[in-house]
């Protein structure tokens, strides 16, 4: 087959996979990406994973390592099978976040670090140059194959002019617009055809090799069995490293979280891709075994092995085959180039440039409104930077290492950035200090012990040092940390790193006090299945006046934000409210907001408007700390109506004593007018008997008697009552006087008459000449009667006895007036205070049931008090002296 | 801040078979590493070990079984984007009717 036509076809397919991406812009542009976004390219686009490494290196890698090769894809097969752990938390964690590559994820996750930003930034760059040197690589190789003759001098030149070729489509299609969250559909479906390129490929070739070559499964197993790779012996501790490496790399590869989390369009998707793309890769390793062992036996000795997927074809005469299989690698490598550039652009342009940009423009983002512009051209150099790279590194050093040493380094070098990642998502305790001590040292340890030392003995690091360590330190020797030699260089480094890595992490976070933003990005981290059900999505297009005015009008009024519009507008010169959004503009309209709202909310809400996902954790925070002062006024509000709503209660409940009282005093009026009008009536009827008829002379004393009994009932009713208004009104002025208890008590007994009718008294003296009294004493020993003489009236005891007991009470002297009568029913302890009101038969004490009444005001004037002892055996008072402090406040 | 919806104790039987389909997705990784694992204690190559192809029958076939499991588990979960939030809490099955009961 001429090399003209390889030539030919090569730039066919290359400007078919320009027309392919292009209709996918379009399509996109249009709205119409529906089958754009189903799962099955999104699956496809994974497939980047295989990148010419796995096209051609899957198959040296299996002549030279036997079966070693598939752990390469059982790591990933088990991550992706394992979605519902890892995954599924990235990719939500990465819409809702609006992550935009890996380092984003790190830096984003602990407080927004720029440092591990460009820690991981860096890692990616140097963990991925050789990768994609690699690549250029296996093109320039595989060209090779087909032109004969070609000096390094025309392979150098292949090599250039691919990565140059490279270079314009990935800033063509990779650029073109600057959100991230905008997805590189054209890039996308370009690389999901390149993925049905390469597995049809290797099919087509593997398919070729078993039944056309080898003569059917069978044959093709005793091949394999008979062959030199049955001879080779799994050392374990490489089998399980490489899987488990390779299952890092998944989750951890610039490109691979690329493809797998900011291109996602649905979660739902990873639910297809979680068994279709092990299905894609069982398929791309399903025929690298018979190839390489067909390739072993067929092949004269010594060519290499790598390149059996394209040799083996083209040396059994099948130009065509060859020629697919050629494509198949071409477009393992784009594919894996260009997303692996978008990513690394990314990375680069987001966590260097614009951060060194920022910082030495002084007026700031805001101000100038070019900032597109200039991150755009920061992707673009980006790119051409870290095509440059690999390009170099493919110059200098890729000449003899084989292809599948070079993807493992890269692999354990990625890795370091696991630990990190699965803290950061799945403990709220990892802090910056811990993920960025972690990565150090894991970068540290990857450098030294396996990236330097696979430039070859002597290139970078000195024979020297290799063999005994940096200064003669044995420990530190690269291939032999801490003195375990002998273990395979791959197996020794990731451990050691994975070990140390891991454990600085864990022990960084434990050790360190995280800030707010990394506790805040924590919490929205670990819990993304709590607090983000749906992740928002804000117009991206830019902000219009309109839409200012709409929110602006909301908060600070139509009339004040038409004016405020209107006034812009003329500054601008132009007529009408709708003036151009100019950064000037959004800061007056910032400021302007700010008086309404504060400064921290007004700030969230213009980013919100005008650069849609930019509105940094540090506004969110000073959000909430409004949200949060707010909700200390509401709080307050809240209490003011509690207080209002318990002062209507207040108000209701004495509407409804009012009301009561008024009932009283229609009672009271009523009782009282029955009270005077009972003496009246037999005053008025015996003094009509005195004038009306002769008697005799006994018979008038008895009536004059009568009425003279009445009067005095009936003055002292009034007394008694002109008493308890008195008292009740408050005019009453208390004559204070000092006096001892006893004598006070020796006084009322004798008033009221007790002894002379068989009351028995009981008192003790001694302890009630130790109390002395500053109080109005009258008063006092009036309530002492009343008490003394109601006890002499109503005791029905056969002998009755008063007991008249002192005693503290709550440090104020009490006074207890117990009887052995039988007491008073507990439903009628509540009324005996009440006036008139009498138990049993009204006429029985000649009493008008007011003597209680009036001892209950005269104790609470005084200070003191008065109420019914239950449970003393008879009826009880007990009568609380006022105490000093009441007295002074009289 | 308001404390979060308890979670229903008792689930509907078709939300349980939910959880439980979850539970075998957590659960298939798990396998598919120790199945994977395997192969390096068998002696393989060596005059009375296993034969390579016998190797590559096995983890091929692990690996297709894995891809069916895997294919079949996504296929019966009922994806929902709100995860574990929504699930039906459970609710006695109402009486048979009468006629049933004597029946």
């Amino acid at each position: 087959m001429g090399f003209n036509v390889l030539i030919a076809v090569s730039l066919a397919y290359v400007a078919f996979l320009f027309l392919v991406a292009w209709a996918a812009e379009r399509r996109a542009a249009r709205g119409r990406d529906g089958w754009l976004r189903s799962p099955w390219i999104y699956t496809l686009s994974l497939s980047i994973y295989c990148t010419a490494w796995t096209f051609y290196g899957a198959v040296g890698y299996a002549a030279r390592s036997g079966l070693e090769f598939v752990t390469i894809y059982l790591g990933p097969t088990l991550v992706m099978i394992g979605w519902w752990w890892v995954l599924r938390r990235m990719v939500r964690i990465g819409r809702a976040q609006r992550i935009t590559s890996i380092a984003d994820l790190i830096s984003s996750r602990f407080g927004k670090s720029t440092t591990l930003g460009v820690l991981v930034t860096l890692l990616a760059v140097i963990g991925t140059t050789p990768y994609i040197a690699l690549q250029l690589n296996s093109v320039t190789l595989s060209v090779a194959v087909f032109a004969e003759g070609w000096g390094e001098e025309e392979l150098r030149a292949a090599g250039f002019w691919t990565a140059a070729g490279l270079a314009v489509f990935t800033i063509l299609f990779g650029t073109r617009n600057l959100d991230v969250n905008e997805r590189h559909h054209g890039i996308v479906m370009a690389v999901a055809v390149e993925a049905v390129v390469k597995l049809g490929a290797l099919i087509a070739v593997g398919v070729f090799v078993v039944w056309g070559i080898a003569g059917g499964v069978g044959a093709t197993l005793d091949r394999i069995d008979a062959s030199d790779i049955a001879m080779w012996e799994q050392p374990g501790g490489r089998w399980i490293a490489i899987t488990f490496l390779a299952g890092a790399a998944i989750l951890c590869l610039p490109r691979m979280f690329q493809v797998m989390v900011v291109e996602n369009a649905d979660e739902r998707h990873l639910a297809t891709a979680s068994w279709a793309f092990p299905l894609f890769l069982l398929l791309m390793s399903l025929f690298v075994v018979p190839i390489a062992v067909v390739g072993l036996d067929l092949m004269p000795a010594g060519s290499n092995p790598d390149l059996f997927v394209l040799t083996l074809p083209l040396a059994q005469g099948r130009d065509g085959l060859a020629l697919l299989s050629f494509l198949g690698g071409f477009s393992s490598a784009t594919s894996m180039v260009i997303v692996a550039t978008i990513a690394l652009a990314t990375m680069v342009s987001n966590h260097i440039v614009a951060p060194i940009w920022l910082s030495s423009t002084r007026q700031g983002a805001l101000v100038s409104g070019d900032v597109r512009q200039v991150i755009l051209m920061a992707r673009r150099l980006s790119i051409l930077g870290v095509l440059a790279l690999g390009y170099v590194y493919y110059r200098f050093a890729a000449g003899g290492a084989a292809l599948a040493a070079m993807g493992i380094i890269a692999f354990v070098g990625v890795a370091q950035i696991l630990p990190a990642m699965l803290a950061g998502m799945f403990w709220r305790g990892a802090t910056r200090i811990g993920a960025g001590l972690g990565l150090a040292v894991g970068f540290a340890v990857w450098l030294w012990s396996l990236f330097l030392p696979s430039f070859g003995a002597g290139a970078v690091i000195p024979v020297a040092v290799m063999e005994a360590g940096p200064w003669g330190i044995g420990w530190l020797r690269p291939q032999a940390l801490f003195g375990i030699a002998g273990l395979d260089p791959v197996v020794h480094a990731a451990l050691w790193s994975m070990i140390l890595n891991a454990g600085l992490v864990f022990l960084g976070s434990a050790l360190s006090f995280p800030k707010p933003l990394e506790r805040l990005q924590g919490v929205q981290f670990v819990n993304v299945f709590e607090n983000s059900a749906a992740p928002q999505t804000w117009a991206r297009s830019a902000v219009r006046a309109e839409d200012l005015l709409i929110m602006i009008q909301r908060i600070i009024g139509p009339r004040e934000a038409q004016m405020l519009f209107a006034q812009e507008a003329a500054r601008q010169g132009k007529q009408g409210y709708v003036p151009d959004v100019t950064a000037d503009f959004i800061v007056r309209l910032e400021r302007e907001l700010s008086g309404s709202v504060g400064a921290a909310t007004a700030h969230a809400m213009i980013g919100q408007m005008t650069e849609g996902a930019n509105v940094s954790v540090e506004d969110l925070i000073a959000v909430a700390d409004e949200t949060a002062q707010i909700m200390e006024t509401s709080a307050r509000l809240e209490a003011k109506s509690r207080e209002q709503e318990r002062t209507a209660q207040a108000l209701r409940e004495a509407n409804e004593k009012l009301t009561a009282l008024s009932i009283q005093k229609d009672a009271f009026l009523s009782q009282i007018s029955h009270e005077l009008r009972t003496p009246m009536t037999s005053i008025r009827s015996f003094s009509e008997l005195l004038r009306e008829s002769d008697m005799d002379r006994d018979e008038q004393r008895r009536f004059a008697g009568i009425v003279h009994d009445e009067t005095v009932r009936l003055t002292r009713l009034l007394d008694d009552l002109l008493d308890l208004s008195v008292l009740e009104n408050g005019q009453v002025t208390l004559n204070r006087a000092e006096g001892r208890l006893s004598d006070l008590i020796d006084r009322a007994v004798s008033a009221s008459g007790a002894g002379e009718d068989g009351l028995t008294i009981r008192r003790d003296r001694a302890r009630e000449e130790g109390i002395l009294l500053d109080t109005d004493l009258d008063r006092l020993s009036q309530v002492f009667i009343n008490l003394i003489s109601n006890a002499r009236k109503y005791c029905a005891a056969e002998a009755p006895e008063l007991t008249i007991a002192v005693s503290q009470e709550a440090g104020r002297p009490v006074v207890d007036f117990i009887d052995n009568g039988a007491g008073i029913a507990p439903a009628s302890q509540q009324m005996i205070f009440e006036k008139f009101s009498r138990l049993g038969d009204p006429g029985k004490a000649g009493g008008a049931g007011l003597g209680l009444a009036i001892c209950r005001e005269i104790m609470d004037r005084l200070g003191g008090g008065i109420h019914y002892l239950d449970g003393q055996g008879g009826t009880a008072f007990r009568v609380v002296l006022p105490g000093p402090q009441a007295l002074a406040a009289q | 801040m308001r404390p979060p919806a308890p979670r229903p104790v008792f689930l509907a039987r078709a939300s349980y078979r939910q959880r439980r389909l979850r539970d075998a997705a957590r659960v298939l990784p798990v396998l598919g590493a120790i199945l994977f694992i395997l192969p390096v204690l068998w002696p393989i190559g060596g005059p009375e070990g296993q034969t390579t192809s016998a190797a590559l029958i096995y983890i091929f076939g692990t690996w297709t079984a894995l891809i069916c499991l895997a294919a079949l588990i996504s296929r019966l979960m009922r994806f929902d984007p709100e995860g574990e939030t929504t699930d039906m809490p459970f609710e006695p099955p109402a009486d048979p009717p009468l006629s049933e009961r004597e029946g």
